[in-house]
């Protein structure tokens, strides 16, 4: 890693090449030699856009125990946050709204203060530097794009601050716009661009600096439904192919899935998980990471605990002992909605069917429990009126109203802890 | 702002151009019911009619002046301007003539000058002064920053008139001005502070705080901040208060009289033509002209610039 050739000026066949492969950078498998006739490239230098010179640091973001604790508050808005990310990342800070993903975000870009550990990027602390001297691009949620300058103008912006040559401005810029379709719009103002026009400027503005770390703030939260979706995958493929380290920052789940190559969920400012995606889904850590992850999310319930397993409505799941050792008489058991087991048959917890939902190729069944003592675990505020649900083929629905007896399939189901949330086994 | 006029007659040309605009400024009283309520009003033939009166009735004084500034001594001395439609040949430009020739004793155009020379200083220093501190007010946190604040804006409720007296005893005995451009503009800058640092730190606030956070993540610091992000889009509310300041110094007679005196090489137009009817009541005929040649700048700037005063009244909008 540390021969990597700066491809400066870097057009032609370097500056194209990682449009093809969109490979996943995981950690240290992140500059994997390309058919071994490519040169390398790390976060700043594989854009093919000019890269300033000295700029082959390896571009990793570390929190070190980093907190903020805004004045008057007694509880810290982050809390101890440790994070790595690696160089190349697309990494996802996730959360309900107030969960201090923002501020960890704003704290990385320096606009917040970091009242206790530290942060680096690549080798260097950067907990007391000034944005400026950061190194780092960030497109905000509203874009904060300045009203008075041209598009141009505002791509060109941190350049012609940097003291960067003119006809070198322009040459970014037009490049940046080219990547970005908006060569175009180049002399126009922003109040005469469309809102999707707007979130591509914003990360114009951020690619033609060729920073060490990309930072991203909800920055599809303005978009409308479709354009979101669109401009989603956009970004993330974009990322690949600029491979510039990212910490992006939303509060919808399916983006977080969609995009990163590692998600990290907050809750309160305490980090709850910091996993692949697939690993977030498949062994969450805590009940909070299982409710929040997945859509539809997933079946939680508060069972008793037997000699060889737990008891979930007339159904008998086979559980470790070892694992519920230390547990009280009542485990969570949890279960996504697709590995639910639906029958009829009088085995399993009993349920009354509310709605069912049609998709076509498979149906949601949205049910409460028969017995009202039972009640279903969730996240958030909506927990009491949280129905059961459960993923069934669309051509044998049950009707509404009907009872239906459910269970998990043993090989993917979930058991936490009741008192702590945490997972067991 | 207590306005003390330079002489009552343009006053009413002042009040006329600022009031004129009623159609606009009626129906915002309304907002409060709908907006629907408000764009009815606007159309009421009644509220355009009585616009229309009050307009006419403003102005008849200013148009009475503007025509016994074209009348002869004689005439003006002898008969009422509405007379002189029907006698053409008592209409002249000598008045003006008279008033602008140099070297005269009844010269305006030296005080003309001087007033020149006294107003874009007294404009341009509270301006450059006011915004940098609304920065600092608006977007530096610094201990007893709102409390500054507010002690800042309390300084309005002192009357100018209470340190008048003050001031010049501390810019002859102490600083050694005397009768000089330094007093008027110093005077004005200090009187007009309080004021401009309020609207503009106001509309200041108003932009967006992620623009200033974008500029610092681009690599900007508080100076390039200051003149590249913020002085542009403050335009509407640096011109808005700029008009207010300019109008404000132009036809200021107080400050100047108390300050400078009558001294002929620094005294601003106000204070000659309020010594013409003053001193001189015979004068007449040199005072209507003399009223309108200092009148016609400040109406070319409102004119010019009321698009930005305008937007600068409604600037809460710009978000975005």
């Amino acid at each position: 890693m540390a021969q990597r050739t700066l491809t400066t000026g870097g057009k032609g066949a370097v500056a194209r090449v990682p449009i093809d492969p969109p490979a996943r950078h995981t950690g240290d498998t992140a500059d994997t030699d390309v058919g071994g006739s490519f040169t390398l490239y790390n976060g700043s230098s594989g854009t093919f856009l000019p890269v300033k010179e000295g700029n082959d640091v390896m571009a990793t973001v570390k929190f070190d125990q980093a907190s903020r604790i805004y004045p008057g508050n007694d509880t810290p808005s982050v809390d101890r946050l440790d994070i790595d990310v690696a160089d190349g990342e697309f990494l996802v800070l996730v959360g309900p709204s107030g969960c201090g993903k923002s501020t960890s975000l704003r704290m990385l870009a320096g606009l917040e203060e970091v009242n206790d550990g530290k942060i680096w990027i690549g080798d260097r602390d950067v907990t007391d530097l000034s944005p400026k001297d950061r190194d780092v691009a960030m497109v905000f949620q509203n874009y904060a794009l300045y009203p008075h300058m041209t598009v141009a103008d505002n791509m060109g912006f941190a350049l012609k601050i940097a003291g960067v040559d003119k006809g070198e401005i322009r040459k970014r810029v037009q490049e940046a716009a080219g990547i970005l379709d908006l060569t175009d719009y180049l002399e126009r103002k922003p109040k005469a661009l469309s809102g999707g026009q707007r979130q591509r400027v914003a990360m114009g503005r951020a690619i033609v600096r060729s920073p060490q770390v990309f930072l991203m703030d909800e920055p599809l939260s303005n978009l409308d439904a479709k354009l979101r979706v669109q401009t989603r995958t956009q970004i993330a493929s974009l990322q690949r192919r600029l491979g510039v380290t990212t910490v992006y920052v939303t509060h919808d789940q399916i983006e977080a899935m969609t995009m990163g190559d590692r998600i990290a969920l907050l809750k309160d400012g305490i980090l709850q998980q910091c996993a692949t995606p697939r690993e977030m889904y498949d062994r969450p850590n805590n009940v909070f990471v299982a409710g929040f992850i997945g859509s539809p999310a997933m079946n939680l319930v508060s069972v008793p605990v037997t000699e060889d397993g737990v008891q979930f409505g007339s159904h008998r799941l086979h559980v470790d002992r070892s694992l519920l050792g230390s547990s009280g008489n009542e485990v969570i058991v949890g279960m996504r909605p697709e590995d639910v087991e639906v029958t009829t048959n009088e085995d399993g917890l009993e349920l009354i069917v509310d709605v069912v939902e049609e998709l076509g190729a498979d149906a949601y069944v949205y049910a409460t429990p028969a017995n009202p003592d039972i009640r279903l675990e969730g996240v958030g505020d909506d927990a009491l009126a949280k129905p059961f649900i459960a993923r069934v083929d669309g051509r044998r629905v049950p009707d509404k109203g009907s009872k239906i007896f459910v269970y998990p399939n043993p090989d993917h189901m979930h058991v936490f802890d009741k008192e702590s949330g945490a997972r067991l086994g | 702002m207590s306005t003390l006029q330079p002489a009552a007659l343009p006053e009413s040309v002042n009040d006329k151009t600022i009031a004129e605009p009623p159609e606009s400024v009626k129906p915002r009283r309304r907002r409060k019911t709908a907006a629907g309520e408000a764009a009815r009003a606007i159309s009421s033939p009644w509220a355009s009619g009585t616009a229309i009166v009050i307009a006419i009735l403003w102005t008849i004084p200013t148009f009475g002046l503007l025509v016994t500034s074209f009348r002869e001594q004689r005439a003006i001395n002898t008969s009422g301007w509405w007379t002189a439609f029907g006698d053409p040949s008592a209409w002249t430009l000598e008045n003006y003539r008279q008033a602008l020739a140099p070297g005269t004793s009844a010269s305006l155009s030296q005080y003309f000058i001087n007033t020149v020379v006294i107003t874009i200083p007294a404009v341009m220093l509270p301006i450059f002064l006011a915004t940098l501190a609304a920065y600092a007010f608006a977007w530096m946190p610094f201990p007893g920053r709102d409390a500054l604040f507010v002690a800042v804006f309390a300084l309005q409720i002192v009357p100018l008139q209470v340190a008048l007296i003050p001031l010049l005893s501390i810019y002859t005995e102490r600083l050694g001005f005397g009768a000089s451009y330094w007093s008027v503009w110093l005077s004005h800058t200090i009187f007009a502070l309080p004021l401009a640092t309020f609207l503009i730190h106001n509309f200041m606030r108003e932009l967006p705080g992620e623009l200033m956070e974008a500029a610092r993540v681009d690599g900007a610091g508080h100076v390039t901040i200051f003149f590249k992000i913020l002085l542009p889009l403050l335009t509407p509310a640096i011109a808005a208060f700029g008009i207010f300041q300019f109008l404000w110094v132009w036809n200021d007679l107080l400050v100047s009289l108390v300050f400078l005196g009558g001294t002929p090489d620094v005294a601003p137009i106000t204070v000659r033509v309020a010594e013409l009817s003053g001193s001189r009541g015979s004068a007449w005929y040199l005072l209507s002209a003399g009223a309108f040649i200092a009148m016609i700048v400040p109406v070319v700037v409102f004119l010019a610039l009321q698009r930005y005063f305008v937007r600068g009244l409604l600037a809460g909008g710009l978000k975005g």
